[in-house]
């Protein structure tokens, strides 16, 4: 009987809520255990690299907001820093102390997506719930100072598109606002951007503690994670793992200490490692990088409210000049004409310029022949990377644990198809 | 693999490989190689084995058609901060005039594989450049032995420019649909593809047919500058601005 016993294949996606998007894992399994995966990916491919050969170079930062659509603001900082690289601009301090400020935001945003999908993946209900909570109020602060609460096109080569918004954005009253809910919600909001986010400072550790009260210790987290998707430090050099992939597996690697970039070298932060490089140590990675997040958070808040300034370069070949100006100076009507039809031209050359994106190191390798479009852009996507080794890693474990494994490798889809 | 010598990377890396690499180009703070395909295995394992680069942070192809041409020529006269004026349009693959397109042969080599590496214990970058001998079959090394994670990065170049990376263990289209045709980010591939598709009632499925519904337009001319634009730019930056 055992020898008529054969391997079958089994189709995971595209639809599978667990998917996380669009994957298509096709396994080869015996019985319940992984023999081999392949996954099948593309069908969220829109050929971002292409369309932005076709545009000049500010039309294409709104499309990198939609690669990695959670964390949004860290992949247009990737961008902007290779344009800026190649054209030698430096932005202004204060727009590297918003730019530092809002990769951290979007730390949080991404992982607090990622800690409440990942439990909801593993049969945890609740951590979803109580992680948008904290969501929604930072998505607030993406909306107060760019008008979108997801793709925001903030940061621009030689800064930010505008300063901080003096004065945070209330609720109005409405069906589902009114009374004490109106009030409990706009308490926070009766000051600046900055203060709403201060007061959001404070409370966050205690709601990152509500989240391990219910997973850290929580017996079925533990049985579904722990020494699952082992990812040995050689294995995660050898499949060019990055962030938490790579921290997870005890390498203490992140370019925010190695090769700091905006405002990094002066802001203090830990990085944490893990040790046995399995779902539950990134899990533990992943929740105090939150930690981390928002103790530099704090400390650009405090530099941001003690240092006005510009937060764009006074150079209107790149940056717009303003409204009030374009009224009455012939010079800015028409560098304002030029920036918005044709754009600038950057200097022929190539360069690569990488960020440490909440999932791991987000680039963009581009490259300029003079002209104002980019000759080639290439979006090197952690997702994608890390997706490429499901198969080396996920072997012998059984199909449950393919669950658990595309939910610690923090997969979007918007990044790896691109 | 220790980084005790005080010799710079670009100098041994010329000791190394000689005249396998060509020249060793360190521009804005990064240090790009450009290997021969007939060595570039080789390099890549001396790469990761005596220089220290265990990982490959990305590897792409490039598609070199076109490159510096523009579809709207420009005096070179402008003032001191103000712009050269356009005095004639031709045209390039941006803009899509099919009769006019560059050809192939236009430049010397087409199509490159752009390899970027990472050395963890140096805290160092590299950026390897491997030009493909011919254009009509564009044939590169594949380098999956050296770095696993090359698997997918070969994938999706041969997928999106048609490059053949030899010795690639299982060389799929990755990104385009089931039964695509055609090389997409090949310069003489129309932004606008050259099918699109729709659900047929009749037929009862999804067909394929000839782009209809959109024209090739192109919103901004594509347009190269070598005036005064950045001299302000770069004067502001000078000493400040570092790569990283």
């Amino acid at each position: 009987m055992a020898s008529e016993i054969r391997n079958y294949t089994m189709n995971f996606g595209p639809q599978h809520p667990a998917a996380h998007g669009v994957l298509r894992l096709v396994l080869e399994m015996d019985g319940e255990t992984v023999v081999r995966a392949d996954p099948h990916i593309g069908l969220l491919h829109r050929a971002t690299e292409k369309l932005a050969e076709s545009k000049p170079y500010n039309q294409s930062i709104g499309y990198m907001d939609r690669l990695d659509y959670v964390s949004m603001m860290c992949n247009e900082h990737a961008y902007v820093r290779a344009v800026e690289t190649l054209m030698g601009i430096t932005p202004p301090d204060r727009a590297l102390w918003i730019r530092t400020m809002f990769d951290e935001i979007t730390r949080i945003l991404n992982h607090l997506m990622w800690i409440g999908s990942n439990a909801l993946d593993l049969g945890a209900m609740a951590v979803f719930l109580y992680a948008f909570r904290e969501r929604e109020e930072l998505m607030d602060v993406y909306e107060a100072v760019s008008g979108a609460r997801m793709h925001a096109t903030y940061y621009r080569p030689g800064g930010v598109y505008r300063d901080l918004p003096a004065q945070m954005p209330k609720y109005r009253e409405s069906r589902w606002h009114k009374g004490k809910d109106l009030e409990a919600f706009n308490k926070a909001r009766q000051g600046s951007m900055l203060d709403y986010l201060d007061a959001f400072c404070e409370v966050f550790p205690k709601r990152v503690d509500e989240y391990e009260e219910l997973l850290t210790e929580n017996r079925i987290w533990k049985q579904r994670t722990v020494g699952i998707g082992v990812v040995s430090p050689d294995e995660a050099r050898a499949w060019g793992m990055s962030g938490p992939m790579l921290r997870g597996s005890g390498i203490e690697w992140d370019l925010r200490k190695k090769q700091p970039y905006a405002k990094y070298a002066e802001v203090d932060f830990d990085i944490p490692v893990g040790v046995t490089g399995d779902c539950y140590d990134r899990y533990l990675v992943r929740v105090e990088e939150m930690r981390q997040a928002n103790r530099i958070i704090k400390q650009c808040v405090d530099w941001l409210r003690a240092h006005p300034g510009p937060v764009m370069v006074e150079n209107y070949k790149v940056a717009p000049p303003k409204r009030e100006d374009m009224k009455e100076d012939m010079e800015a009507l028409i560098h304002h004409f030029k920036l918005f039809t044709e754009g600038y031209s950057v200097p022929a050359g190539e360069t690569y310029a990488a960020v440490e994106a909440p999932k791991g190191e987000f680039g963009v390798y581009m490259i300029s022949d003079g002209a104002n479009k980019p000759f080639r852009v290439k979006c090197r996507a952690p997702s994608f990377v890390h997706l490429s080794s499901m198969d080396a890693i996920i072997r012998g474990y059984m199909l449950a644990d393919v669950v658990a494994m595309v939910g610690t490798y923090d997969l979007v889809f918007g990044e790896v198809d691109r | 693999m220790a980084e005790q010598t005080t010799t710079s990377l670009a100098d041994r890396l010329r000791a190394r490989f000689e005249e396998r690499i060509g020249n060793v180009v360190e521009r804005l703070g990064q240090t790009t190689i450009e290997a021969q395909p007939l060595h570039w295995l080789e390099i890549a394992r001396a790469l990761r084995d005596e220089f220290g680069f265990e990982q490959l942070i990305d590897l792409c192809g490039v598609d070199y058609l076109g490159y510096g041409e523009d579809e709207w020529a420009t005096s070179e006269e402008a003032t001191s901060e103000g712009f050269s004026r356009g005095v004639e349009g031709n045209s390039a693959p941006g803009r899509f005039n099919w009769n006019t397109r560059p050809r192939h042969g236009q430049r010397l080599r087409r199509f490159a594989s752009v390899a970027h590496l990472l050395s963890l214990a140096n805290n160092r970058r590299l950026r390897v450049r491997v030009f493909a001998p011919e254009d009509a079959l564009p044939v590169i090394p594949s380098v999956t032995s050296v770095w696993p994670v090359a698997d997918w990065f070969e994938r999706e170049a041969f997928d999106l420019y048609g490059i053949v990376y030899e010795g690639h263990p299982d060389l799929r289209r990755i990104l385009t649909d089931y039964g695509f045709v055609g090389h997409p980010f090949r310069k003489d591939f129309p932004l606008i593809g050259n099918v699109e598709v729709r659900y047929d009632p009749e037929a009862r499925r999804v067909v394929y047919e000839p782009v209809t519904s959109v024209s090739p337009r192109v919103l901004v001319a594509r347009v190269v500058r070598e005036d005064s634009r950045f001299a302000t730019a770069r004067d502001e930056a000078k000493d400040e601005w570092r790569e990283n």
